[in-house]
């Protein structure tokens, strides 16, 4: 293997476009360094994208905020603005881990590593994140859901790499929320897990809702058919029912060890629902 | 395949080493400079033994590439103590007799130094979430909670 640390987005996408065997990309490292460990992963070229000017930028854009591909979850929680705007998805990526992955670990490597239970990402999906992916071809924004595409598999082509995800601007009475089920307090992957997004009128009619569920099928779902439940209502308990049984009709998991197929169809409803409830309250608090 | 060069700040002095591009970190700390405080573990960042700060962050050093700490800030438990003088976190870690093999104790100390320089006055619960990726498999975690608190008040009153 070697190592490249390019300072610039057109010299990381050459020498990523250009090598003839295996090529991956660096950022914090916290699944690529396992990968490499056990011989998952190995990559002829691996190319950390950290010297790129910007990369770890958190910069305020039309009313929402663009968060660079190399900030950690760490630097994240710790950005006020971004934590009042979008509260689901920081407390989605500071599930990430312990405290010295989230040193390092970053949002766009959780999307990039393609697992259905990954945190961040049923949170990002509700919240209509952006991807902004550069490569060969030239530049371009991708909706975070088209990026995985299998556990372990994602849509960049040959080249491409994320250097940047927009968390787009909310409008007043919106807010987000996640959770997840694990079999302990802390440190575990998610078993079942519900990212919601909520945008309420003045008198706390739902207008707009997004309800991603994670670990509940090869990739995260962004279920339509719940949304509907809740939108031109008040989440009254009938509409939060109805939301709940659309999310365990929606869930195709997998039965292991860690979960049967019962019960994670059983329990995605439960935290959709409680998740929805903390997305309203949050979204009411702040009228 | 050649090794790369690499300029780093630990500890507080300038360091340079050559290193393999698989190479971490740690085995770098441990094989190279001959600095054996942080313990290897588990290897894959869940046990929290290899803890060391890089630009002021938390990491396990297991879990970056030695080529990545050029032109960065690392600092590993050989720079606690001042000279002689033990670091507060680490006398009360003996005070508290908050070890037994030791091999956890390292990335402990880095870990809890770590949280007090960024919440001085932390509650227990803060202690425990913040510790929960330093992994003791001999003596639990009270006495290591406890140290950590009485060191926190110490420092504070300090």
């Amino acid at each position: 293997m070697r190592y490249a640390a390019p300072d610039s987005v057109s010299e990381a996408i050459k020498l990523l476009k250009s090598e003839p065997g295996v090529s991956r990309v660096l950022a914090g490292g916290s699944d690529i360094l396992v990968q490499l460990k056990t011989g998952m992963a190995a990559p002829d070229l691996l190319v950390d994208i950290k010297q790129i000017p910007g990369i770890y930028d958190i910069t305020q854009e039309n009313g929402g905020y663009r968060v660079g591909a190399a900030v950690s979850g760490a630097a994240l929680g710790e950005h006020a603005g971004v934590k009042a705007q979008w509260p689901g998805v920081i407390e989605a990526v500071e599930l990430i881990g312990s405290t010295q992955v989230q040193g390092r670990a970053t949002m766009a490597g959780n999307l990039c590593n393609a697992s259905p239970a990954a945190d961040s990402v049923p949170a990002m999906i509700a919240a209509q994140a952006i991807a902004h992916i550069v490569g060969p071809e030239g530049e371009r924004d991708c909706p975070v859901q088209d990026i995985p595409l299998s556990p372990g598999r994602n849509s960049l082509a040959k080249g491409e790499f994320i250097t940047s995800i927009l968390l787009p601007a909310r409008p007043e009475n919106a807010s987000d929320a996640y959770l997840r089920f694990i079999p302990r307090t802390e440190m575990d992957i998610a078993v079942v897990s519900a990212g919601v997004s909520l945008e309420l009128d003045s008198s706390g009619v739902c207008t707009v809702a997004r309800i991603a569920l994670g670990a509940v099928a090869p990739t995260v779902l962004l279920v339509d058919a719940a949304a509907e439940c809740l939108i031109g209502t008040k989440l009254d308990e009938n509409a939060l029912d109805a939301m709940g049984k659309a999310c365990s009709a929606a869930a195709n998991p997998i039965g292991d060890k860690r979960g049967t197929i019962e019960f994670r169809k059983d329990v995605v409803a439960v935290l959709a629902k409680r998740a929805a409830k903390i997305a309203q309250t949050r979204a009411g608090d702040q009228s | 395949m050649s090794k790369i060069h690499v300029t780093t700040t630990l500890n507080g002095d300038q360091v340079e080493y050559l290193c393999e591009p698989q190479e971490t970190l740690l085995d770098i700390l441990r094989n190279r400079l001959n600095l054996t405080g942080s313990k290897e573990g588990c290897g894959s960042g869940d046990c929290g033994a290899c803890s060391v700060t890089l630009d002021g962050r938390l990491v396990c050093s297991c879990l970056v590439l030695a080529a990545e700490a050029e032109g960065r800030e690392i600092e590993t438990i050989e720079g606690m103590a001042d000279g002689e003088n033990l670091h507060s976190l680490q006398q009360k870690f003996l005070d508290h007799a908050a070890l037994q093999c030791g091999i956890c104790t390292p990335g402990f100390l880095v870990a809890a130094k770590a949280l007090l320089e960024k919440n001085p006055d932390p509650t227990e619960t803060e202690v425990r979430f913040w510790l929960a990726g330093n992994l003791c498999r001999c003596t639990g975690y009270d006495k290591i909670i406890n140290a950590v608190m009485d060191a926190a008040a110490e420092m504070r009153g300090a």
